[in-house]
């Protein structure tokens, strides 16, 4: 039940979405592709050299950068 | 003439319906109101031809990318009289939200659900007549790749365009910014219409995704897969591109001599080697184009391309590019041009420029064969391998610093979140039909600028008449010796100033280019290169071919592709620049040191 952020989780972690912090253009984006608070996300993996994300969202498979996670609060499951 | 536009999310098949209603028949178009040129195709829809115009994806209509900007100005600036929305159905739970903002448009809408065929396979079903008569809009599932539910949908948008569109509100960016009534809509909706299955059962692209983004697997299985690619375009172009060369010379000396014979030399000349050679140069692009795309579509509709970017985005993401235009860039080592054309994948225009500005530096097969040919003359067998290596390594570094100099010019302001869709066969007629749009916008776009290009410098180099040809006494010659104070500090001599204007042209004529020059060829031109060069003034020259203007085709790109002459020419300053000073640096620091 602990607070963190996206970019924080483990490939594997169920969580839910507290709240985004992002800029708009951002925060459009991901509302677009399904970001809402509340929502379940599951961290798929993560890419070598700290590189991207995967995500999985609703029925999506998302890739987004680790600044970008940062953003993103979440609670895991 | 009545006007369908297509709008929908990336990843919706969009394009792919748009290529199935127009059968390929489309062509490149401005439009008011918007910078970028937008795909479109005249139909025959009942009786009358409508004109069909393929918007580029966005997810969100008041978004901010540069491709939800273009949407709102077209949508602005043409109200068209219907809408089509394409959707994902597998997606349909996020997707609706676009949907809900185009009704608020007030505009003639037809919805059309595509992908049924996925949707299916992962047993997500829809209502669609209860979906219709909540959303108030006719609605169609559909499978835009295999052509299931089309003559169906296709009547209905021919019904729809009966009546005039309601009008369109000119407080289009007003309102619904992020707005609650959205939301609640979207969810009444779904909840009603939409089954999804807990959890998606789609073991395939799970089982493939952990092995091609496997943390250590993935990058050998990425430059795997990257020198298949490579290689695979070279060994079935090569021959092709041979076979057409060979044609046009054969036409040429059994046809255009003895038809042209009674001409003056002159005329003769400038009909042959100038306007009759460029039309040569450009088909010889053809077949490298045409192949080109016909992997590319490949690697893009199976979803590998996105998955390149997600391996690629640790290293890429520092030099102000994403991994896409690492798989670009990496292309570019077999031609220019077709790399060029490929960066349209990037939506940023930001990072499309850089990559752009990139690419043209990287070492493509046609720089190759001259550095094999002075390699060859001026070092030892033992040598040459690593003086080539030692050019790739420098067209590297001239790539990843040209790339953090400009990175801040070129700033990419779009947020990297992209999806990465799951791996679907591509079929043959989407191939095919890429590969013949590509050619037919190359042909068009660069002909004539290549065909001048051409004639221009075959008036250089026999300009006056009276001179030897590519002699000293032409124009070229006369441009060589006003340039020598220029090219003697980088040890390059005048005939080789010579054959760097004609390099302009086309590295592959670089070589023919010093034949004439020297009034040798083959392993004669060889050793009287040997003998007047030193290693250092060789590899000087070469240095500055790998890095100058790549070819016409690639500037003629350059231009047809950023539609910005600025940018066009900060290329060829930039390239010719970091030329003379690579080289300068060079030769002048082998100098010093004793060589």
């Amino acid at each position: 039940m602990s607070a963190t952020t996206l970019a924080e989780l483990h490939p594997g972690d169920i969580a839910t979405i507290v709240s985004i912090h992002a800029e708009e253009a951002l925060h459009l984006r991901l509302l677009a592709l399904g970001f809402r608070t509340g929502k379940q996300i599951e961290l798929i993996r993560k890419a070598s050299f700290s590189g991207p994300l995967q995500v999985r969202i609703g029925t999506t498979d998302v890739m987004l950068r680790r600044s970008e996670a940062a953003k993103i609060e979440v609670r895991k499951a | 003439m009545k006007r369908i536009a297509l709008l929908g999310m990336p990843n919706t098949g969009k394009s792919t319906l748009f290529n199935r209603m127009t059968g390929g028949a489309a062509r490149v178009g401005n439009w008011p109101g918007i910078t970028v040129e937008l795909l479109s195709g005249k139909i025959l829809l009942g009786d009358d031809m409508v004109e069909i115009i393929d918007l580029p994806g966005i997810y969100d209509l008041h978004g901010f990318s540069d491709d939800e900007q273009v949407v709102r100005h077209f949508l602005h600036d043409n109200v068209p009289d219907l809408a089509l929305v394409i959707v994902n159905t597998t997606q349909i739970e996020r997707q609706m939200s676009l949907l809900l903002q185009l009704k608020q448009l007030d505009i003639n809408l037809v919805v059309i659900l595509n992908m049924a065929d996925e949707a299916k396979k992962f047993g997500i079903s829809v209502d669609v007549a209860k979906m219709s008569a909540l959303l108030e809009m006719p609605i169609f599932l559909l499978s835009a790749k295999y052509g299931s539910g089309y003559p169906e949908a296709l009547q209905a948008i021919t019904k729809a365009l009966r009546y005039p569109t309601p009008g369109m509100a000119e407080q289009l960016r007003s309102q619904l910014e992020q707005d609650e009534h959205i939301e609640t809509e979207m969810a009444r909706v779904l909840k009603h219409t939409v089954q999804v299955p807990a959890r998606l059962s789609d073991n395939l692209t799970e089982k493939l995704d952990s092995v091609i983004l496997h943390p250590w697997l993935g990058l050998p299985i990425f430059f795997a897969v990257m020198y298949l690619l490579f290689q695979g375009i070279f060994i079935f172009g090569q021959p092709i591109q041979g076979g057409i060369a060979e044609l046009f010379t054969w036409l040429r000396e059994t046809a255009l001599v003895p038809l042209l014979g009674g001409l003056p030399q002159a005329v003769q000349g400038l009909l042959l080697d100038g306007i009759y050679n460029g039309v040569a140069t450009v088909a010889a692009f053809v077949p490298i184009i045409v192949l080109f795309f016909l992997f590319m579509a490949m690697v893009e509709d199976s979803g590998y391309l996105s998955r390149a970017a997600f391996l690629m985005d640790a290293l890429m993401a520092r030099l102000g590019l994403d991994g896409r235009g690492f798989v670009m860039l990496l292309m570019g080592f077999g031609c220019n041009v077709p790399a060029l054309m490929g960066t349209r994948v990037m939506r940023s225009r930001a990072m499309r420029l850089l990559t752009m500005l990139v690419i043209p530096l990287s070492l493509c097969s046609a720089r190759l064969q001259v550095f094999i040919f002075f390699t060859a003359a001026l070092f030892s067998p033992k040598a040459a391998p690593v003086v080539l290596f030692s050019l790739y390594m420098f067209s590297f570094g001239a790539a990843i610093l040209t790339a953090l100099l400009f990175k801040g010019r070129f700033k990419n302001n779009e947020p990297f979140v992209l999806e990465l869709p799951p791996y679907r066969f591509p079929t043959a007629r989407q191939m095919v039909l890429r590969g013949w749009l590509e050619v037919r916008h190359f042909l068009r776009r660069a002909t004539k600028f290549i065909v001048a290009g051409v004639v221009m410098v075959w008036l250089l180099t026999h300009l006056p008449l009276s001179a030897v040809p590519a002699s000293a006494d032409t124009l070229a010659g006369m441009i060589g010796g006003a340039l020598h104070p220029l090219f003697s500090p980088i040890g390059i001599n005048e005939q080789l100033t010579i054959a760097l204007i004609f390099g302009f042209i086309a590295k592959e004529i670089v070589i023919g280019a010093l034949a004439v020059i020297y009034s040798l060829s083959g392993d004669a031109l060889g050793s009287a290169i040997g003998q007047q060069l030193d290693w250092v003034q060789a590899y000087s020259f070469m240095l500055f071919t790998l890095l100058y203007t790549p070819c016409l085709a690639t500037v003629a790109t350059l231009q047809s592709e950023s539609k910005q002459l600025k940018f066009t020419a900060l290329s060829l300053v930039w390239s010719l620049g970091l030329a003379w000073l690579v080289s300068f640096a060079f030769y002048q620091g082998a100098r010093a040191l004793g060589y």
